[in-house]
């Protein structure tokens, strides 16, 4: 009796929670172009999660991609054993495609992390502390944003190719080198987007009201600025994390992000770089990594704006 | 009876640096809150009520400073300087001695949370001991009760509870209120906090608190949430209730009971209020005694009755003469406030003011006592 009890206390409690979540559903459905979003994400996350059994690795790595016994240059049209063909090298695109997902997204997540949660810090203290603080980290972000971003980041991998890693000892890996490189030059972005929300809600009668009733600073930040300062944030990562992967994908096209036969879209648009030329004749080549990338960008772009329309309460209620 | 004070302001001055140049905000304000009384700050606007009762917190809006001065606090046990103080020792008296309600109410309301949220906040940062040992005792009784498997989780609970109680910084405490499973055992604490959440509503008189409780701010009246953002004043009953002008966003009505309840609730706690208005009418209705203020300085301290019946400076006379009539024609102050970027040297009311002196551009006027409890700042009453 006494579990019923709880059970309909907790039900009842969760009554809005559950209103709010059905309202977002219907929201969702209501825009076809959101629903393309999620279904193409999902998509791929199913694709990344299935990897193993869509294409069993062969190798100790499993993105390395499998290549045959003799090297031959001439890609290989689609057929039984190779679904997408094969590029340079006799390597299969398939395989390369579908493993290329969980790298994209563990590049997309890992990068976004990094950089929400640099450039989060970073502009909530600027824009709360405001005065020196602020100048210091604002001209900071000034500085790194003056440099083109590939620019920067190539000039980054290069130099951490000859660093040495400390966490492995050894000097950096090209695909690590890359990552670091886009996560340090992401995040200002991020910085001068939240301060200049951090700005906005500081001025808040509500801000005051928690200082007089005896808030710290931390607390301030976190628990009143921050959840009404993070809503463009999160739209902004979602749509950037489609970026990030186009990002890392133009570095392996110019041969600095992933090794040659290193499972990652980007390298094998660079495998097809050569045979581009000859028109359609080798099509697969760049078709399929091709696809690959459009419909991720795609996915992540369609999903922020739903996310935008979802969670901004501005446009919720429209 | 002479009542002690509870809050004694000293010699404030307070600038505000702005592109204009400096501001001088408040300049040498004196004002005693007496305990256990309703103070009405009176004043025009810009003349700095708001600024004086949020130094009362030791609070100032950027780009303000505090120059010099003493907000002296009696604690009961010993009397604190709260200008000379660290700012983590601030925090404990903030909200828990001095509490204040604001202007705008659905303004002090955080959008994102629910009322209950809002309201529990402060629970949990002035009364944790408080409620952790009400969340133990619940516990015991559920341990000697239950049997078996749950009587053994129960005593988890209680376990993890204590160790809260002794340090609440310690390792175990916090690792276990961020694992999902195990941070259930703050249930107890959530629920002792709902209910007296709850009582604290429906002592504010709102209807149907358990609903009210999971309402966001924007599903409230002006009124309801005006009573809202007094809830959350009252939590930590507060020795020091500041109002700054709590009712001048709400219609007649609401206002009316908002001031009921405001006077009602002091009978209740016995806790002192400042009340900041410029509606003169509200402070005959609601206060004991009455500060008037006027470009950064505070001209005239009486009862209300003294007031009203002889206000004696310039500034206050012209004041009263100025509320409205019906059928008499409307009278207003001349002139204007003078700028308080460099405003002058000696009465700041000098050149709006029909028996100004001789000395009274060149020689500040000190607050003199003159007769027993009403206090002004004028040469006219001063001898020599």
């Amino acid at each position: 009796m006494k579990s019923k009890g709880r059970f309909s206390e907790f039900k009842k409690g969760m009554q809005p929670t559950i209103k709010e979540l059905k309202f977002t559903l219907k929201k969702i459905r209501q825009s076809p172009l959101s629903l393309i979003g999620m279904s193409l994400v999902s998509f791929f996350i199913v694709i990344a999660v299935l990897a193993p059994v869509l294409a069993p690795p062969k190798m100790a790595d499993p993105f390395l991609i499998p290549y045959g016994e003799e090297y031959v240059t001439i890609p290989e049209p689609p057929s039984q054993l190779h679904p997408f063909g094969t590029t340079t090298g006799k390597i299969d695109l398939y395989y390369g495609c579908i493993w290329g997902t969980i790298y994209a997204f563990r590049l997309g997540i890992i990068v976004i992390a990094a950089i929400l949660l640099i450039g989060v810090t970073l502009g909530l203290i600027a824009g709360y502390y405001g005065g020196l603080i602020d100048e210091v980290i604002m001209r900071f972000t000034d500085i790194i944003l003056a440099f083109p971003g590939l620019i920067l980041v190539m000039a980054l991998i290069v130099a951490l190719s000859q660093a040495i890693n400390p966490f492995t000892g050894q000097t950096w890996t090209k695909i690590d080198a890359a990552i670091l490189g886009i996560m340090l030059v992401g995040w200002p972005g991020y910085t001068r987007l939240i301060r200049g929300e951090v700005l906005r809600v500081k001025t808040e009668d509500y801000i005051e009201a928690s200082r007089a009733s005896g808030s710290s600073d931390l607390r301030i930040m976190t628990k009143h600025i921050l959840p009404n300062a993070i809503y463009p944030i999160i739209i902004v990562a979602s749509l950037d994390l489609g970026t990030m992967v186009l990002f890392a994908a133009a570095l392996s096209f110019l041969g600095l992000g992933a090794p040659p036969r290193y499972a990652d879209w980007g390298q094998l648009i660079n495998q097809a770089g050569n045979w581009v030329s000859y028109g359609l004749q080798y099509w697969w080549t760049f078709v399929f990594p091709g696809l690959f990338i459009t419909l991720f960008c795609l996915g992540w772009n369609l999903l922020g704006d739903a996310f935008r329309d979802i969670l901004d309460p501005l446009y919720r209620r429209k | 009876m002479e009542q002690e004070n509870l809050v004694e302001i000293r010699n404030l001055y307070l600038n505000f640096y702005t592109y204009d140049g400096v501001v001088n905000a408040l300049d040498g304000v004196e004002l005693d809150i007496k305990k256990d009384e309703i103070l009405g700050l009176v004043g025009e606007t810009g003349c700095g009520k708001s600024v004086t009762s949020l130094a009362t917190l030791a609070m100032v809006i950027s780009p303000g400073m505090i120059q010099s001065g003493q907000i002296e606090f009696d604690l009961g046990k010993e009397k604190l300087d709260l200008l000379n103080i660290k700012e983590r020792d601030r925090l404990k008296i903030r909200g828990k001695q001095v509490a204040m309600i604001f202007q705008e109410p659905r303004a002090a309301l955080n959008p994102v949370y629910t009322v209950g949220d809002q309201i529990a906040e402060v629970y949990y940062h002035h009364r944790k001991e408080e409620l952790t040992k009400a969340a133990i005792s619940e516990a015991e009784k559920d341990v000697k009760n239950a049997k078996g498997f749950k009587r053994s989780i129960y005593k988890r609970e209680l376990s993890l509870l204590e160790k809260m109680l002794k340090n609440p910084k310690s390792l175990t405490v916090r690792f276990a209120s961020k694992i999902p499973i195990l941070k259930r055992f703050q249930n107890r604490i959530k629920l002792v906090v709902r209910k007296d959440t709850v009582e604290l509503l429906r002592l504010l008189r709102i209807p149907d608190p358990q609903r009210v409780i999971d309402m966001y701010p924007h599903e409230l009246s002006s009124g309801m949430a005006q009573r809202v953002v007094i809830a959350i004043a009252l939590t930590c009953n507060p020795t020091l209730l500041i109002a700054d002008e709590p009712t001048t966003n709400l219609d007649v009505t609401v206002q009316m009971q908002i001031l009921h309840l405001i006077k009602e609730l002091k009978g209740k706690l016995g806790s002192s209020i400042l009340y900041v208005t410029h509606d003169l009418g509200v402070v005959a209705e609601l206060c004991e005694r009455v500060a008037v203020m006027y470009a950064g300085n505070v001209v005239e301290v009486a009862d209300v009755m003294a007031f009203f019946k002889n206000p004696l400076h310039p500034y206050s006379q012209a004041l009263l003469e100025s509320i409205p009539r019906p059928g008499q024609k409307f009278v207003s102050i001349p002139g204007t406030v003078p700028s308080l970027v460099n405003p002058p040297i000696g009465c700041r009311f000098y050149d709006r003011c029909r028996y100004a002196l001789e000395k009274c551009p060149k020689v500040k006027p000190e607050l003199v006592e003159t007769e027993k409890g009403h206090m002004v700042a004028c040469h006219l009453y001063h001898e020599g």
